[in-house]
């Protein structure tokens, strides 16, 4: 069997590889997506204290920290066995905003959007945000604004923009200031007028590319995020856990996440450190499931804001009920940014965040704890066991990217198949579209912000006996 | 009371007879990098960060515990300290387990702070890593050895300040480690008052508030100084 690989994959967060296996025929047989940095975050936080996880944990990533401390400050509040004053859940609330908001700006307009942009198969020496800038001036400084905008969330609450030490275990250690939420709010206007522009281009690239709805990842699985409890509505911070089917179909509804190991399991497989969780009822690897925006548009009943909420039924209706293509992931990723600023307004006009009443104090009452909350690219777990001095005996990460790995795998082998029928020459923007594939999901492989837009690909076709046929490098 | 005249740097500086270099350097304003020194209690000579050098001795002298003497010429600034005192402070990076990001006191920290004041920009030695443990079993306080430079400004301040001498050092070379009693977990001490004075004293982050996050842990280091002078002088003898 023939192998094709690209490695570095470019424009996604983190160090990551991809193999095409070509098969006797001559065409793509199997596709893997391989993670091939390695962390240790798991090991090397036991035996810490408890309450130093949402910093340290924090540190697993520079695009999405806030994501980690605020699962990990939630971890906390469970060991302490207190539930935090009402300010400081509106609070992280609002900085969890902010953060989906930057990292899905980021997404599109940084990552993806050269490919949308300026076509697949345009020059990979344009193809970047750098080319964005030269030939969509205005669109390219919207974006780096709103990313900014979603940036200064983060660093207005927490004093930092990237790290902020501010969620804690029993709450948050500042409240905002009158003239933070001010100062916010006279902002968000502009942000969601260019939210409403990239959701405009997207909606209008998906009517004239059907062609990669189809082929981008466009299969069954499940999908899981966590909903409001009350009415299952679009949910971030708080909730319980609910599972669809490609049809709509509710496979699991109301699961508490301190209950996840019933629903979910972990395998890990040889060739990548990612780990590969599945809906465990279903075993491996048939219980494949999706997580991140799509998942959270497709379980939800609705999100609960106006402008968000009409673009959902348009969202359905595109996608004819349930969105099955990770490409549809690109407008998930839009919709969700208008539901940020949607969200924002509520929170930054809520008197109760200026609270001075913010932070619970406890001691050690429970030595296992669980803390789930939506990162912007899905469902994060933490999970940690204490000595009952608080002292960390063991850790587990449950990373949104690590659920979608199955799906991913499942995406490239698609576009791989569809693009890459002769491979004796294989043009280099075919290869792009099978990066596109992981790019669809916004993996974030937790290396902070290492950008690879420049970086070479470098792809090698090797026979049966082992001997390069084909070399392609850039 | 019997004075000395010495020239420290160029400068002509007189002293109180038996007072040490740095004694005197710091009453004529100039600045001599430390550590384990801390005002109000006995001197270690632990840290070797204050080594200046005296014309007519061979050998580089801690500042902290070399009296000064009539005539003496210092220099407490030139090549040859900067290099040592960087180097004193790598070793002490690569011995313990510093990571500054994630620290309790972060931006409150003597080492953090020297590191940057004396350009240490990078670490010339393989780090150790040592395994080495947290205790919280303490109510109110923890340590963290990791994060422990041996200065023993705690072990003194227990002992000359509190008088409770719950500190002590265990062990030799790299295994060398802070102790309470003889070596019970800090929560069963049965000589600790829970004064808290040792955390105030610590210059690192390795003696900490309980449930203490990222650098919110601040240390008002003065006050053991103070504390010992109103006791001298009687401040508060009703």
């Amino acid at each position: 069997m023939k192998r094709i690989i690209i490695d570095p994959v470019t424009r996604i967060e983190g160090h990551a590889k991809i193999s095409l296996f070509v098969g006797d025929d001559g065409r793509i047989a199997d596709a893997r997506f391989h993670v091939v940095e390695f962390r240790g975050f798991e090991r090397f936080c036991v035996g810490r204290p408890f309450g130093e996880m949402p910093s340290l944990t924090a540190r697993v990533c520079g695009i999405c920290p806030v994501s980690h401390l605020l699962c990990s400050a939630k971890t906390g509040d469970a060991i302490l066995g207190v539930r935090p004053p009402a300010a400081a859940v509106k609070l992280r609330r609002a900085m969890n905003l902010g953060q989906i908001l930057q990292s899905h700006a980021l997404s599109f307009f940084h990552l993806s959007s050269p490919d949308l942009l300026l076509g697949f198969d345009s020059g990979p020496a344009k193809r970047n945000v750098f080319g964005v800038i030269q030939s969509h001036p205005d669109l390219a400084r919207a974006g780096i604004r709103l990313r900014q905008f979603g940036q200064d969330v983060i660093e207005r609450l927490g004093g930092r923009k990237i790290h902020p030490a501010w969620a804690v275990p029993g709450g948050v250690r500042e409240a905002a200031s009158e003239e933070t939420c001010r100062e916010l709010l006279d902002r968000l206007p502009e942000a969601r007028a260019t939210v409403q522009t990239a959701l405009g281009f997207i909606k209008k690239y998906l009517d004239a590319h059907t062609e990669e709805v189809e082929v981008f990842g466009n299969h069954p699985s499940l999908y899981m995020a966590l909903v409001r409890p009350a009415d299952h509505g679009w949910e971030h911070h708080d909730g319980v856990l609910r599972i669809t089917d490609h049809t709509g179909k509710v496979v699991a509804d109301d699961i508490d996440p301190a209950d996840y190991r019933t629903h979910i399991a972990e395998e890990v497989e040889r060739d990548s450190y990612l780990k590969s969780p599945y809906y465990r009822p279903l075993g491996y690897p048939g219980g494949a499931y999706r997580v991140g925006p799509l998942a959270r548009l497709n379980v939800c009943t609705t999100i609960g804001t106006p402008l968000a909420d009409a673009e959902l039924v348009e969202f359905r209706q595109r996608a004819g009920g349930v969105a099955n293509s990770a490409f549809l992931y690109h407008l998930a990723r839009a919709i969700e940014m208008l539901a940020c600023t949607e969200w924002l307004e509520r929170h930054l006009t809520d008197p109760e965040i200026r609270s001075p009443r913010h932070r619970a104090e406890a001691g050690v009452n429970n030595l296992e704890a669980v803390g789930c909350s939506e990162a912007p690219r899905g469902t994060l777990f933490h999970h940690y066991t204490v000595d009952e001095h608080g002292l960390l005996t063991s850790v587990n990460l449950i990373i949104a990217t690590g659920q979608n790995n199955l799906p991913m795998n499942r995406t490239i082998t698609q576009i791989a198949q569809h693009y890459i029928r002769d491979t004796s020459a294989i043009p280099e923007g075919f290869l792009n579209r099978v990066e596109h594939g992981i790019r669809c999901y916004d993996p974030c492989l937790s290396c902070s912000t290492h950008a690879h837009g420049q970086m070479p690909l470098h792809v090698q076709l090797i026979g049966a006996d082992g001997g390069v046929i084909a070399e392609v490098k850039r | 009371m019997a004075v000395v005249t010495l020239t420290i740097d160029d400068k002509p500086v007189s002293a109180r007879a038996g007072d040490s270099v740095l004694a005197a350097a710091r009453e004529a304003g100039i600045r001599i990098p430390t550590l384990c020194h801390l005002d109000g209690v006995s001197e270690a000579a632990a840290c070797r960060l204050c080594l200046v050098q005296v014309e007519g001795r061979g050998r580089l002298q801690a500042a902290c515990v070399t009296e000064t003497a009539e005539g003496m010429i210092v220099r407490t600034q030139t090549d040859t300290l900067r290099e040592y005192r960087r180097m004193i402070l790598e070793l002490l990076f690569t011995e313990g387990n510093h990571v500054c990001a994630v620290c309790v006191a972060n931006g409150n920290c003597e080492l953090q702070s020297l590191a940057a004041e004396l350009g240490m920009d990078h670490v010339r030695y393989p780090y150790l890593n040592p395994a080495r443990p947290v205790d919280v079993t303490h109510k109110q306080y923890a340590i963290d050895h990791n994060r422990c430079i041996l200065c023993t400004r705690c072990v003194r301040t227990c002992d000359e300040i509190e008088g409770a001498h719950t500190w002590d050092v265990a062990g030799r070379g790299t295994l060398s480690h802070i102790v309470a009693d003889m070596g019970q977990p800090w929560g069963e001490s049965v000589t600790c008052t829970s004064c808290g004075k040792c955390v105030q004293a610590c210059p690192t982050g390795a003696l900490f508030r309980q449930g203490s996050t990222v650098a919110e842990m601040t240390k008002d280091r003065e006050k053991l100084g103070d504390l010992v002078t109103a006791r001298r002088d009687k401040k508060w003898t009703v």
